[in-house]
């Protein structure tokens, strides 16, 4: 649980985290976005302290996190950014177990936690632990950049934008692996990103911020239904909401009794997806299958508009 | 208001606290060979004067270590250079005996350093005003004119250096040409070849790797070997072949030296013209070519204009390198202030070296402050700089 | 095969250099026919080897000074404490290069008098400004992601510098030594004109006695020692460059 109180920020004249207050339920995925410039990073950086705030306090698992010096509350806590940040000159191992050896941990217990990594972010940890970062893609060396954020099992991982380099095709994959681990650890997830579709995808609650302020902290769908101001709805785009109210449920829950023909879907896919997959073939109605590929029911297009209406 | 600690100024202030209290100010010596006497600076300068001084460090240090605005730093680090400059000529006419021509009267470390460190405070505030190229070249001209001032005036007369160039002016002035006419006229040289060379390099780029190694290699043969080196074929040439003698090529004298040194900037000219060309956008240039430019035309027109600001950043190194350089003419009869330094060295007189450095240093600074100057100007306005 | 070939001249070049260091006799045919008929070809006042080597540990021991102190004073300047430093650093570096060489061991010679003194304070003086420029560069230009990750992962500010910092600088930081040990290998010869022991001896002997040969042999000696420590360093900063993702 990360409590933040009363935080403030300032530079100088200016204000860049202007008195905000939250509390981050454990074992979830909060995403702040906001326009840049709006203090969502800045906020963020707060919490492992590269930032250290004018006023405020913030509580991790009730300890005051000026409890401990910067650097040992730094390495409890993951840190993944935008463009990875990868040490060059170190081996992708190596990098990896950044952490654990400033910790001190026991070399078996880090080249075995060093492999659990790559190989639960599909990396042949053979080949590709020797290698250098600027000998990976983009995609990998991102991977590796959460790996090493993740190492030292820590219980909260903040990231910066850290899809922003990524094309499109390899940061959706992206996104759906880090949903995996974060089911996998448990982790508390602290995401910063300008990108509404990734916050919507990612998100159990979304804080939108504003000129240093959170105009709205809420789940996506009651953040759909009721955005707080002008400021949110325009940030979510009036024509998206739909779209967005289904790509925040799976196809599981919208399943319904019956059998249809076509190609079946999978039941954690997205309710956008769904939609999207029964208007490229033309039908109204598709199977869903189990992650055992037991069928379980089918959507249909019908029941899907039902979803994708303003809620009453 | 709050006092703030200036952390480079508490650095100033230790130089300048041990060098005005601490160090000798001056150094006084019954003839021009003997080891000298230090002389502290209430010693060195008539009572008043002295314990003046001392007050008005006191009050510099104070300003030095506090946060005190840019402008006052810099007033005070010029008017203070300028007194000590006037105080050090004082202290040489007060500390000589009367009707004694051989005491002679230098500079101590303490002068120095408290120099030093009024100048690094003239220097930080310089910095922090980020002057524009202008205003720069207008204080270079400020602080030469002061200086040319106080030599004429007769305010350093009793200083040793200046006792040296007494019993040579004729020869200064006429080494002071020689050294210029070394330095500029081999530069002028290295343009006007480096430059076709260094073109030529960027359009055939089979030659390029081979005739900058040549040029790298040149620059790593020590220069008095290189001016050696060349005594014999110039020798030769002098004899051999019809009229060169008569346009001053001999074995040794300026000749050598004159070759050594445009062998030496023909790197610079011709490494920055490449990558000065090569930094050239691609854009510009497809542009011109769209528009029909003939090569010629781009070359003039689009290319050199471009490259222009890397070419004078080449040109400035090679000055700054030749004028330090073209001391070491000396050694092979080439003259140049060299001279002075070598002729010192000969005879364990330290302050002939200095007649010999220092206007060397100053040479050196005046160009590539002046140069770099240049360079900003051009690279603000690329346009107009060809 | 066009890898192969440059270092196999360089190995040559070496070779040729150590035999004539060991043997320098076995080269007088080569050296005899530019010089007067009863002069000596070969250097006869001291041993060429011990010179050479008194030569390289002079400019080593001013390079080593120069740069731990240049390194020291960029990693000072770079830090938050010694900001302040930087500009007057830059700008005192900026003068400072304009400094002649040959002015500089003049300028040492009254302050501490003959011998390898002078040339040792200004190889060393002189020796610094590349470097320190290099260092401050490398520390400074590091890619601000690779910086925030080294906070971001805990590391303290010893650590950042001694695991990230400097490793990634370190091919930049090789360079301005390269270019220092390259100028100090040369100027070095002029400190015997204030009584070092270095080749510059032969070089002097031979303008002294008028002996084309001496100023030959000493020259080249210093010319190939230069070219070769060049070619080693250059490498070195590519292996070091390669492994820091730079190459």
């Amino acid at each position: 649980m990360i409590e933040i109180e009363a935080i403030t920020k300032r530079y100088g004249d200016t204000t860049v985290v202007d008195d905000v207050s939250m509390t981050i339920a454990p074992h979830t995925i909060t995403v702040i976005v906001g326009t840049s410039g709006s203090g969502k990073t800045t906020l963020m950086r707060m919490i492992n302290r590269l930032v250290e705030p004018s006023e405020g306090t913030i509580r991790i698992d009730g300890a005051d996190n000026h409890a401990i010096p910067g650097h040992e509350l730094r390495r409890r806590i993951g840190y993944a950014i935008q463009g990875h940040g990868l040490f060059p000159h170190r081996t992708v191992a190596q990098n990896i177990a950044t952490v654990p050896t400033l910790l001190g941990w026991e070399r078996r217990r880090i080249d075995a936690k060093v492999e659990e990594l790559l190989s639960l972010f599909q990396l042949d940890a053979a080949a590709f632990g020797p290698r250098y970062p600027h000998e990976l893609s983009g995609g990998q060396q991102q991977r590796v950049g959460v790996a090493r954020a993740l190492a030292a099992e820590p219980n909260i991982l903040l990231m910066d934008e850290p899809f922003g380099a990524l094309d499109p095709v390899i940061r959706a994959k992206a996104q759906d692996d880090l949903l995996a681990i974060q089911r996998h650890f448990g982790t508390t997830i602290v995401l910063v990103t300008h990108d509404m579709e990734e916050a919507f995808h990612l998100a159990d609650k979304i804080a939108v911020m504003d000129k240093g302020k959170i105009v709205q902290y809420a789940a996506p769908e009651e953040m759909l239904v009721n955005p707080a101001t002008d400021f949110v709805e325009t940030l979510i785009g009036a024509g998206e909401r739909p779209f967005r109210l289904l790509s925040v449920g799976t196809t599981g829950e919208a399943a319904e009794a019956g059998t249809a023909d076509g190609e079946p879907l999978a039941a954690d896919a997205s309710q956008r997806d769904a939609l999207s997959a029964l208007l490229w073939s033309g039908r109204d109605a598709l199977p869903v299958v189990g992650a055992d590929g037991e069928p379980i029911g089918r959507v249909t297009l019908a029941g899907l508009a039902r979803r994708a209406a303003r809620p009453q | 208001m709050t006092l703030r600690i200036d952390k480079l100024g508490v650095v100033i202030a230790a130089l300048l606290a041990y060098g005005a209290f601490v160090a000798p100010f001056a150094n006084f010596r019954a003839n021009r060979i003997v080891p000298g006497e230090a002389r502290t600076i209430l010693e060195a300068l008539p009572s008043g004067l002295g314990a003046a001084l001392l007050v008005f460090v006191a009050v510099s240090l104070v300003v030095i270590v506090l946060k005190t605005p840019t402008l006052l730093r810099l007033v005070l680090g010029l008017a203070a250079t300028l007194a000590l400059a006037l105080l050090i000529g004082l202290s040489a006419r007060y500390l000589t005996p009367p009707e004694n021509t051989y005491a002679r009267v230098a500079p101590a470390s303490g002068f120095w350093l408290t120099s030093f460190a009024f100048v690094l405070l003239t220097a930080d505030a310089l910095t922090r005003l980020r002057l524009s190229p202008y205003a720069r070249i207008a204080l270079l001209a400020a602080v030469a004119a002061a200086a040319a001032g106080l030599l004429l005036s007769g305010a350093w007369d009793g200083l040793s250096i200046l006792k040296e160039y007494a019993s040579r002016a004729d020869t200064f002035w006429l080494e002071a040409s020689r050294h210029v006419v070394l330095a500029l006229g081999s530069l002028a040289a290295a343009a006007l070849f480096g430059l076709p060379i260094g073109i030529l390099c960027h359009r055939v780029e089979a030659l390029r790797a081979g005739v900058l190694n040549v040029l790298n290699i040149i620059q790593t043969i020590p220069s008095i070997a290189l001016f050696g080196l060349l005594i014999a074929p110039l020798g030769w040439i002098a004899v051999h072949v019809p009229g060169a003698s008569a346009i001053g090529i001999r074995g040794i004298g300026a000749a050598p030296a004159f070759v050594a040194l445009f062998l030496y900037s023909l790197l610079p000219v011709v490494a920055n013209t490449v990558v000065g060309l090569a930094g050239v956008p691609r854009d510009a240039n497809e542009a011109a070519r769209g528009i029909g430019m003939t090569d010629r035309q781009r070359l003039f027109g689009v290319e050199l204009p471009l490259a222009f600001p890397v070419i004078l950043t080449g040109i400035r190194i090679v000055l700054v390198q030749n004028i330090g350089l073209a001391t070491i003419a000396a050694l092979i009869g080439g003259g140049g202030f060299g001279v002075f330094v070598f002729q010192g060295i000969g005879q364990t007189a330290m302050d002939l070296v200095l007649l010999g450095a220092v206007p060397t240093v100053a040479l050196a600074f005046a160009a590539a402050v002046v140069l770099d100057a240049a360079t900003e100007l051009s690279n603000s306005k690329p346009g107009r700089a060809a | 095969m066009r890898r192969f070939l440059p270092n196999l001249l360089r190995l040559a070049t070496l070779a040729v250099l150590v035999v004539f260091l060991f043997r320098p006799e076995l080269f007088e045919p080569l050296l005899k026919p530019l010089v007067q008929a009863n002069a000596p070809a070969i250097y006869n006042q001291g041993s060429l080897l011990s010179l050479t080597l008194s030569h390289l540990a002079t400019v080593f021991a001013a390079t080593l000074a120069a740069t731990i102190v240049a390194v020291g004073l960029a990693i000072l300047v770079t830090r938050p404490i010694g900001a302040e430093f930087l500009p007057l650093s830059r700008s005192l570096v900026n003068i400072g290069q304009t400094f002649p060489p040959v002015a500089v061991l003049a300028l040492a010679v009254p302050a501490v008098g003959f011998g390898e003194k002078p040339t040792l304070i200004a190889l060393f003086l002189y020796g610094l400004l590349p470097i320190f420029e290099n260092a401050m560069t490398g520390l400074s230009t590091l890619p601000p992601a690779i910086v925030e990750a080294a906070r971001g992962t805990g590391m303290t500010g010893w650590q950042r510098l001694t695991k990230v910092e400097l490793p990634l600088a370190l091919p930049v930081v090789l360079a301005g030594i390269r270019l220092s040990v390259t100028i100090s290998l040369a100027t070095a010869t002029i400190g015997s004109t204030v009584a070092a022991k270095t080749l510059g001896e032969v070089i002097i002997a031979g303008l002294q006695s008028n002996n084309l040969a001496f100023v030959l042999q000493g020259g080249l000696v210093v010319a190939v020692l230069a070219v070769l420590i060049y070619d080693a360093f250059s490498a070195l900063e590519r292996v070091l460059a390669r492994r820091a993702g730079r190459g």
